[in-house]
């Protein structure tokens, strides 16, 4: 039981500073423009796939630097010259952009890899188990997963609370128009963070394209997640992300191992639902089989009784 | 002079737009299985091996002096779009259609092909169906249209459940299967025939996921560790496979495997970097390093050609008996050709005799239970560069895989 705990604790905690690489920059992005960046997952694609490429010409350890800041250059290019463009019709057309763009990321690299998973291998140097509890062996790369994770979060705090740079950037999200009168360039410290962000889904996607599966629809299938994360973190905080960045990756891997369903709860009141009915599977669906759907009911009731978010200020 | 010119070119034109007549002379065959997403690596080790059948039929002459042409068609492994890609099937003129991967695909299919061919008498489509084996196709969901050349899910967890009956090793065993129609049929299977055959066997774990959208599997190896179990069975199929061993592989979790699929991609890699030496077993309609001449010779091929292992012995089957009952019918007409399937006896891909049972339409075949390790001396074929290679360790002949039935066949005019 214990060993299930601590092992359990370990994945959920590697996989929520995982989500919030991602839902930093989606986080901050959002404060910017007001809208969710529905093409957000794709820059973590477009990551996990330069990061597969450039690993195979030239090693994994630069690709992991270049292939981040690839996808950095070409988000702050999407920002220069489509989003800022679009930005002057309102917040729709912007909304739409972003939705385009993902269609069209993912089109582009079924064209370059094809649809099915790419061969995206753990370098030799992390391929061993790093430690082991009890009889279960812990990955040396998911540590590796967990600590470039952890590092990147310190990194981006001190950056954002301690720096100069940062507190322009803080003060350009909420009031951009007083930024400006004092003379400093938000255009400019728009489109950095719009490649920043970028560049760390990107990173995401570089250290979770070989321990995850690297395909096309990878970014389908984290996206919804992202927005639960931000969402339920509250819109525009990066407190708030990180913290539900870690509460949903605990949920997805505690859930799993949890084996618990109405009938186990109740069962003291000896109701059994005739077998066959709706009610009955209901009655006897275990958490573990509804684990994936759990973020999706956190959300729901976020939006119902704290509709800022648990740590935002602003209505979503 | 420039006038004239013009009027060549369209003439010209005119003879290249009328070479569609040349399609006339191809007998075009619907592939459609997952090519994207989490069941892309068996679709297209699928289209592959398909393609490879097509090309040594095509030289020894084809059928009816027509060519035999392949089309992919991707249906996500969903059940609505596939129905869109088979009426996109239908509208190119195709009429016959392969399938195998995802049962709750394959049903929704055989309703379709049912509905479809009632509505319009004279154009009819045939389902050949590959892979998927829920038993319910050839039971309370049969249909006249659909062919099944793979060994259903409770054949094969017969075949299974008989194997380990004598191995008193197990005493724990953990259930993980995909949530949709077959995964249900799988563990349903396992818990029924293991209570008559084992009852001793404990089952300390009963699990469904969500079917080819998992990334990671390392929860549920961790909660199969605190189980305790001995053995895992499992009907898990391509990504879900490879990524369950993965995980295991990673958190070294030291069991054995009973399962369906292990020879999918990904896994017998898996399977090495655990060093689970012949402690992975699957049960299947063929094994590479049978000493068969004739199927060796076709496995050396396809591995030299396409760099994959023949996953789908049934599929050479299907197509050889496909084409079997076009010459026997002189017409690749899908009524014809399906009445000459019912009931055909067929020497296999791997050597024996099997038959194709009129009352559901469900292929009988030699089956095997093969395990994952050292390769013996007079075993050529390893898997993936490991090394490793299939061995076969019970061989179940035709006759004793025959399970009834429960499907009252509708025949067409009948």
């Amino acid at each position: 039981m214990l060993e299930l705990v601590i092992i359990s604790t370990l994945n959920g905690v590697q996989f929520g500073m995982l989500l919030f690489l991602m839902a930093s920059g989606l986080t901050l992005i959002f404060s910017m423009m007001g809208v969710l960046n529905f093409a957000h997952a794709s820059f973590y694609m477009l990551g996990a796939f330069f990061g597969f490429q450039i690993a195979r010409w030239v090693g994994f350890w630069p690709a992991l630097v270049i292939a981040p800041t690839l996808v950095g250059v070409i988000g702050a290019l999407v920002e220069r010259y489509g989003l800022r463009n679009v930005h002057r019709h309102g917040h729709v057309p912007e909304l739409l952009f972003t939705f385009g763009l993902a269609y069209v990321i993912e089109e582009v690299v079924q064209m370059i890899w094809g649809k099915a998973p790419v061969d995206f291998r753990v370098p030799a140097l992390l391929d061993f188990p790093a430690f082991t509890v009890f009889a279960t062996n812990y990955p040396a790369y998911k540590l590796f997963m967990l600590l470039i994770s952890a590092g990147i979060f310190v990194a981006l705090f001190l950056v954002l609370t301690r720096s100069r740079i940062g507190l322009v950037v803080q003060a350009a999200l909420t009031h951009p128009h007083m930024v400006a009168h004092l003379g400093h360039n938000v255009p400019l410290v728009f489109m950095s963070v719009f490649g920043i962000g970028s560049a760390l889904a990107a990173i995401a996607g570089v250290i979770a394209g070989p321990a995850l599966v690297t395909q096309s629809n990878m970014a389908g299938l984290l996206g919804p997640i992202l927005f639960v994360v931000v969402v339920v973190g509250g819109l525009g905080s990066l407190a708030g992300a990180f913290a539900a960045s870690l509460l949903i990756g605990l949920i997805q891997t505690f859930a799993v191992s949890v084996n618990v369903s109405l009938a186990d709860i109740f069962g003291f009141t000896h109701f059994t639902p005739s077998p066959g009915s709706i009610l009955n599977d209901l009655w006897t669906v275990t958490l573990a089989q509804i684990a994936p759907i759990l973020p999706y009911l956190l959300l729901v009731l976020v939006l119902i009784l704290k509709p800022t978010g648990l740590w935002g200020t602003r209505e979503t | 002079m420039g006038a004239k010119l013009l009027w060549g070119l369209v003439a010209v034109a005119a003879l290249y737009i009328s070479a569609p007549v040349k399609a006339q002379e191809t007998i075009k065959i619907a592939f459609i299985d997952p090519l994207s997403g989490g069941g892309a690596s068996a679709g297209e080790a699928g289209v592959k091996t398909y393609q490879f059948i097509a090309d040594q039929l095509n030289a020894k002459g084809g059928v009816l002096g027509k060519r035999i042409e392949i089309v992919g068609y991707d249906n996500k492994l969903n059940p609505q779009e596939s129905l869109i890609q088979v009426q996109k099937a239908i509208d190119a003129g195709i009429r016959i259609i392969t399938q195998g991967n995802g049962s709750g695909v394959a049903a929704a299919i055989t309703d379709f092909v049912a509905k479809y061919n009632d509505r319009n008498p004279g154009k009819e489509v045939l389902y050949l169906n590959y892979a998927a084996v829920d038993p319910v196709l050839t039971n309370e969901k049969c249909n006249f249209w659909h062919f099944r050349f793979d060994a259903n899910s409770d054949i094969k967890m017969e075949a299974l459940t008989n194997y380990m009956k004598p191995r008193t090793n197990i005493r724990k065993v953990y259930l993980i299967n995909q949530d949709y129609s077959f995964g249900q049929a799988v563990r349903v299977a396992a818990r029924k025939m293991l209570a008559a055959k084992r009852p001793d066997i404990q089952i300390v774990g009963d699990e469904l996921h969500p079917l080819q959208k998992i990334t990671d599997f390392a929860p549920y190896v961790a909660k199969i560790k605190a189980s305790g179990a001995d053995s895992i069975i499992t009907g898990n199929w391509a990504q879900d496979m490879a990524l369950l061993l993965k995980a295991a592989a990673d958190a070294g979790l030291q069991v054995d495997w009973y399962t369906y699929y292990a020879e999918g991609i990904g896994s017998p890699t898996a399977i090495k970097q655990t060093g689970l030496n012949h402690r992975v077993f699957q049960v299947g309609e063929g094994a590479a390093n049978e000493p068969y001449a004739p199927a060796q010779e076709f496995e050396k091929a396809l591995r030299a050609k396409y760099d994959i292992a023949l996953l789908y012995p049934r599929a050479v089957n299907e197509m050889r008996m496909l084409v079997t009952a076009m010459s026997e019918a002189k017409s690749a007409e899908p009524g014809k050709v399906a009445a000459k399937l019912e009931g055909m006896k067929f020497d296999v891909f791997d050597g024996g005799e099997g038959f194709m049972r009129a009352d559901d339409h469900q292929f009988f075949q030699p089956m095997y239970v093969k395990s994952f390790g050292d390769l013996a001396a007079n075993e050529p074929f390893d898997e993936e560069k490991t090394g490793w290679g299939w061995h076969v360790v019970a061989k179940v002949d035709t006759a004793d895989t025959v399970l009834p039935t429960v499907c009252k066949m509708k025949r067409p005019n009948a």
